[in-house]
């Protein structure tokens, strides 16, 4: 097989070697439990507190708002029950329609199962992905028992102005929430400032192992702990500590924070050049997404015509990554929910393809897509008896 | 991603018959941009009725993309009458099996080519005729009952699978459940009882499987010409292999899945695995 080119970072990133070389250890001779009485075990807590300070430090966090979890989904779960708890009287809560199923599916099962006593609002995008505000305050009333809207969209990276929405929120009391899982490490965030009372984030978005994730609770912010059991991170979430993955995931902040600026100029640069060849290069093709308002290394581009699994195959043969919102390759029969509520076109939606790069990926890797992928297009546009009627 | 067999990878990156006819008589169309996928089958029918040349154009994925191919590869020297006869699951069994969830294409190149008929007979599709089930991909329940009947579905879901019916808003599912039990309870399709976890050795097992082997599922296989040999039983895993006619048969994995792996767990246990000795 020849190398991998590896431009599907939105749907997890490689661990990057530093943070494996952080987390080795730790998987062999330091096996202590970091709760234990001894020293051998206290060594290990101490490397987990190390970690939380490097969350921290990337989120402009305190050290004790930082909760670690198993997952980015468990963090959300954790964060909207714990607001419906903390708020037992008030039925409402305020998403968006292209959230990601961890927070779509949530509220949606809290609306089915306590029998429509949750109602929840989701607020629509324009046809290029972005929030209307009036729309926002308008949906907010005294009902609501929080916003969870996330930071930035996993497939078209259009970024939402959380700063704003959060600050509505918190002049109505109401709680926010943010799935910052596809933000974090790529745009800066100052939690000093952005005043959200939850943050989520996963750590195999950027490049910590899978299987950790990490719940950012305000300092006052209510909060009911959704994983029961031991006095683990001071008793907000049981279970013992996945010590070698928060080791990994602190390295992985730390590498972050240093990274961030590479992520807005090599990837960044990448990401455009990438984008800006394919759309020159191929007929009826369009970005989905706002241009600018969006993360460094997305783009999604839909080839008008054809399909995006038959896409994505083609570009499997030359061990090219990426992902699709076409029906097909979700397993459903309906193009991606983000590309729905957007209003692409069923032409353009269902042959949307996302490219999401890292700092891994080189500018020889995107030549060779920018070289490789029209032809694929042309070949199946050939093929499909909509290309050769467009115009009729 | 899909599992997809070397041979609808063949037909994805190879398609055979590309392209359209000019003033072909049958043009069968079906699908839309809507729905994900389309096809258009045009056939050159001489006038003997026999079909001499196939092409087709097909929007949509892997899946459909072959069953195109495969379709136009299997008519081609067929009278209008045989190929009248092709089923959907002879489409996905020229392509070594189909993902379950991806059926719908061979659904697809079936009603391609009943159309594609019509149109050269000038008659009405009769599938068309039906009441629309599902509004979002346009399905009636003549074609809902066909495939229930044909394909012997037993759950909403594997309608789904088969005819997209209930894959968008879901509103009809409700519908689509009512008119399962409608053909089932007119004795369309069979329903296969599992058994629940029966505790036993596995001398006990191994014995059972043999005992079932040898009186059902030998003669039937060697009424086709065919036979079967248990070469070994591990944990749930029974691998066979298959000898005769049904040694090389393009349907032998279907044979293997639909017939022989169906019937050992519904007379042994309902978690095991048929497999194929690879030599």
């Amino acid at each position: 097989m020849s190398k991998v080119i590896y431009m599907d970072n939105n749907a997890t990133t490689r661990v990057a070697p530093e943070v494996l070389e952080a987390m080795l250890p730790y998987f062999s001779e330091l096996y202590g439990n970091p709760s234990s009485m001894h020293r051998f075990g206290g060594e290990v807590g101490r490397a987990i507190t190390r970690a939380r300070a490097q969350v921290a430090n990337l989120l402009g966090a305190t050290p004790e708002e930082i909760i670690f979890t198993s997952c980015g989904t468990e963090s959300d779960s954790t964060a909207i029950l714990s607001a419906v708890r903390a708020n037992p009287e008030k039925r409402h809560l305020v998403i968006s329609r292209v959230e990601h199923p961890a927070v779509k599916n949530l509220a949606e099962s809290l609306h089915n199962l306590t029998g429509h006593k949750y109602q929840v609002t989701s607020l629509g995008v324009d046809s290029e992905g972005m929030l209307d505000l009036e729309e926002y305050r308008e949906a907010l009333n005294d009902d609501t028992a929080m916003v969870s809207v996330m930071m930035a969209n996993n497939e078209t990276g259009v970024i939402f102005p959380i700063a704003e929405m959060a600050e509505i929120a918190k002049e109505r009391g109401i709680l926010f929430h943010t799935d910052a899982v596809q933000a974090v490490g790529k745009v800066p965030i100052n939690l000093q400032e952005l005043p959200v009372d939850f943050l989520s984030l996963s750590g195999h978005k950027l490049h910590a192992p899978k299987g950790v994730g990490v719940l950012y609770v305000r300092k006052g912010s209510p909060y009911a702990p959704f994983v029961i059991g031991g006095h683990q991170e001071r008793g907000r979430r049981g279970g013992t500590e996945n010590s070698a993955s928060i080791i990994g995931l602190g390295k992985a902040c730390e590498l972050a924070g240093m990274m961030m600026s590479m992520e807005n100029t090599k990837v960044k640069k990448l990401r455009d050049k990438l984008e800006e060849g394919l759309l020159a290069k191929i007929p009826n093709s369009l970005l989905n997404g706002h241009k600018t308002c969006r993360l460094p290394n997305t783009t999604n581009i839909s080839f008008e015509y054809v399909e995006g699994e038959a896409i994505l195959l083609h570009l499997d043969e030359y061990n090219i990554c990426a992902s699709s919102g076409s029906a097909c390759t979700s397993g459903s029969l309906e193009p991606s929910h983000v590309m729905r509520a957007m209003g692409v076109p069923f032409t353009a939606a269902h042959g949307s393809i996302r490219f999401s790069l890292s700092v891994f990926n080189t500018e020889d890797e995107v030549d060779f897509i920018v070289e490789k992928l029209p032809p694929i297009i042309a070949n199946l546009r050939e093929m499909s008896p909509f290309w050769h009627n467009r115009d009729k | 991603m899909w599992e997809y067999t070397d041979k609808v990878k063949d037909h994805f990156m190879n398609p055979r018959n590309v392209g359209e006819i000019e003033g072909a008589k049958a043009v069968g169309e079906v699908g839309s941009l809507s729905c994900g996928d389309a096809l258009k089958l045009m056939l050159d029918v001489d006038e003997n009725e026999v079909i001499v040349d196939a092409k087709f154009q097909t929007f949509g994925c892997a899946s459909a993309i072959a069953s195109s191919s495969a379709l136009t590869e299997m008519v081609k020297g067929l009278t209008l009458t045989e190929a009248e006869k092709i089923t959907n699951e002879e489409i996905a069994d020229y392509l070594g099996g189909l993902p379950k969830e991806k059926m719908h294409c061979s659904v697809m190149g079936r009603e391609a080519l009943e159309a594609a008929i019509a149109n050269y007979r000038g008659v009405a599709i009769p599938m068309a005729e039906g009441e629309v089930v599902c509004e979002c991909f346009g399905v009636t329940d003549l074609e809902i009952k066909r495939a229930i009947t044909e394909s012997n579905l037993r759950t909403v879901e594997e309608i789904t699978n088969f005819t997209k019916a209930g894959g968008g808003c879901g509103k009809c599912l409700d519908r689509l459940q009512d008119i399962l039990d409608e053909v089932h309870k007119g004795g369309g399709a069979k329903i296969i009882p599992m058994k629940g976890p029966a505790r036993m050795t596995n001398i006990q097992k191994i014995k059972r499987i043999e005992d079932v082997l040898e009186r059902e599922i030998r003669p039937v296989l060697r009424n086709d010409g065919g036979d079967i040999e248990l070469v070994d039983v591990d944990g749930d895993i029974v691998v066979v292999s298959l000898r005769g006619s049904c040694g090389g048969c393009s349907r032998s994995q279907t044979t293997l899945k639909e017939y022989v792996e169906k019937t050992l767990r519904e007379k042994v246990l309902a978690s095991l695995i048929v497999e194929e000795d690879k030599p």
